[in-house]
């Protein structure tokens, strides 16, 4: 256990020190100081006014970015460190490939979900300070779907950094990976395919079955109770989870996906070759 | 100490090594030496854990990869190429140190030995550091703790003279509680460090040979070199091995750690149209010449 904090505290410090990071904190910490500039505390829309609807926009703009990112960058420092001999070196020092392995994720999954959840908590502090009414609920809630969201990528990465030799081939897979999950929102590929009367069953599905679309129907789920913007497909999965079931699965499934990915990877790990 | 058992290292369909078969004891000092594709670097990550492979290896008993914290504890290794570590100095150590339940401090002081303050360097990027202070701090983690197999893949490319003599003198310190792998494209590099060598040719052993193991490795040569006229291209390279000349850049006195000696007379050997003498002595206050060639 110590091996693997010890791993996980090295891993904090140079994602730390790593230019991405900075270019991470920025983006998310920029997007909060940009929502309170534009003034969006004081706009409404669909009964939400004041920090709900900066939580609301802020939690569609990270599904944007969030994914992409940790993805990208998870793929290019882990596959990117084994191409460059980092990985030879140390693991020629003896760390068991289980500390080494979970004492990576742990760390990086510190260094991705910390910038994302403390712009929000600073929204919230600030919102504290100006006497504007904190919704606590959402943002319990969005919190919680953020680190499902963080972790879900984090071990899909972890995966194809293990799965793909190079770090170009990595970042290159990772890319695509994000590309489809997106195009398969309902907004996008799953539009055009209930239009050209895909069977409904396989829409849901699909919706169901995509983590990035599990987050967007599960953030949608306070804006939007009856999910009218989701169309039909709301009511196979308001009749199948009921509201407080499909918050429940939006926070779980990202994180099964996550850890039988970042399980995946690890089982590949182990039986490859390590440089 | 280390067999090998049929080892077989594929790549796809190119097989690297081939069912190799070897045993080192403690005590040997191997100089692993082939050229390019020769299957060096496969052998060293073999057994060091970090590559599957058919057959057998066992230190000790132990399979590299199944018990690798309980063989790499004791292995010490130093990289040909150091790798690209963005982490300070500082907390490289406290990282090598804390997996390997060693003291840091004993690390540093034998970066102090090699010439290398790491207290200084401890905030500074390994990546940043001139090539030599890195192998220096390689070097360093993989000698300041306590270990029965050391795997050097040329370890002394990037070493200052001093720091090579130090560096042989810290082999020394080892040479009879450890087995020492060391990789090398060239046997003259290594060959006085070493009293075994081992030539792989596309993954199969086509020499294994013990060598007379006659120089100390803690032995130093004091040394004079005599021109027949001077030269800046000469004097350039024998200042690079901290000789100093006279007022008249005709005579060059210096030391030459004593496994270095076939090193250095290769690099006398580039301006032999020029040498007029050249003594070499075991390091002693002022000695008689014991040895010595005249060109």
């Amino acid at each position: 256990m110590r091996h693997l904090w010890l791993t996980a505290h090295t891993d904090v410090l140079e994602s730390l020190r790593a230019k991405w990071f900075f270019a991470y904190t920025l983006i998310f910490g920029g997007l909060v100081a940009l929502l309170f500039a534009f003034g969006l505390t004081e706009s409404r829309i669909m009964g939400f006014t004041g920090l709900s609807r900066l939580m609301v926009t802020y939690i569609q703009l990270a599904m944007a970015i969030l994914p992409v990112f940790v993805l990208v960058t998870t793929v290019r420092s882990v596959a990117g460190d084994r191409e460059a001999g980092v990985y030879e070196y140390l693991l020629s020092l003896p760390i068991g490939l289980g500390a080494w392995y979970w004492g990576k994720l742990a760390g990086r999954f510190l260094v991705v979900f910390l910038p994302v959840f403390l712009a929000m908590l600073g929204a919230v502090l600030w919102g504290l300070f100006r006497g504007v009414d904190v919704p606590w609920a959402l943002f319990t809630y969005y919190t919680g779907l953020l680190m499902a969201l963080a972790w879900c990528f984090l071990g899909l990465g972890m995966l194809l950094s293990t799965l793909t030799r190079s770090a170009d081939v990595a970042q290159a897979s990772a890319f695509v990976l994000w590309l489809t999950l997106l195009l398969f929102l309902d907004l996008i590929l799953l539009g055009v395919m209930i239009r050209n009367q895909l069977p409904p069953e396989t829409a849901v599905a699909l919706a169901l079955a995509n983590p990035l679309q599990v987050f967007r129907t599960g953030a949608m789920m306070l804006l939007d109770q009856q999910l009218v913007m989701l169309g039909p497909s709301a009511y196979v999965i308001l009749d199948t989870f009921g509201e407080r079931g499909y918050m429940a699965y939006a926070l779980i499934y990202p994180m099964v996906v996550g850890t039988l990915s970042a399980l995946g990877g690890y089982m590949l790990f182990r039986r490859s070759d390590l440089p | 100490m280390i067999r090998f058992e049929q080892v077989t290292k594929r790549f796809g369909r190119v097989e690297v090594l081939k069912a190799l078969d070897l045993d080192i004891d403690s005590g040997h000092r191997v100089a692993l030496v082939g050229s390019n594709g020769a299957g060096k670097t496969t052998l060293i990550r073999c057994l060091l854990g970090e590559y599957r492979c058919e057959g057998r290896i066992a230190i000790d008993g132990l399979d590299p990869r199944a018990q690798r914290t309980e063989v790499l504890a004791r292995v010490g290794f130093v990289p040909q190429l150091p790798p690209p570590l963005k982490m300070p100095v500082g907390q490289l150590l406290r990282f090598a140190a804390g997996v390997c339940d060693a003291d840091p401090q004993r690390m540093v002081d034998v970066a102090g030995r090699l010439g290398l303050d790491a207290g200084r360097f401890r905030r500074h990027p390994f990546v940043k550091l001139s090539g030599g202070q890195k192998q220096k701090l390689l070097i360093a983690i993989a000698l300041g703790r306590d270990t029965d197999l050391l795997i050097l893949d040329e370890p002394a490319a990037n070493l200052d003279p001093e720091a090579r003599h130090i560096f042989f003198k810290l082999l020394a310190e080892k040479q009879d509680r450890a087995a020492m792998l060391i990789s090398s494209h060239r046997l003259d590099e290594v060959a006085a460090l070493v009293n075994r060598v081992i030539e792989l040719d596309q993954g199969r052993v086509v020499l294994d040979d013990r060598v007379a193991d006659l120089v100390d490795l803690a032995s130093r040569l004091s040394c004079s070199v005599g021109l027949l006229r001077a030269d800046d291209a000469f004097a350039r390279a024998i200042a690079d091995w901290g000789f100093r000349g006279d007022a008249t850049g005709l005579t060059w006195t210096g030391t030459v750690a004593g496994p270095d000696r076939l090193r250095f007379l290769g690099v006398l050997s580039r301006y032999a149209a020029l040498l007029a003498q050249i003594h070499m002595d075991e390091a002693q206050a002022a000695p008689p010449p014991r040895e010595s060639a005249h060109a």
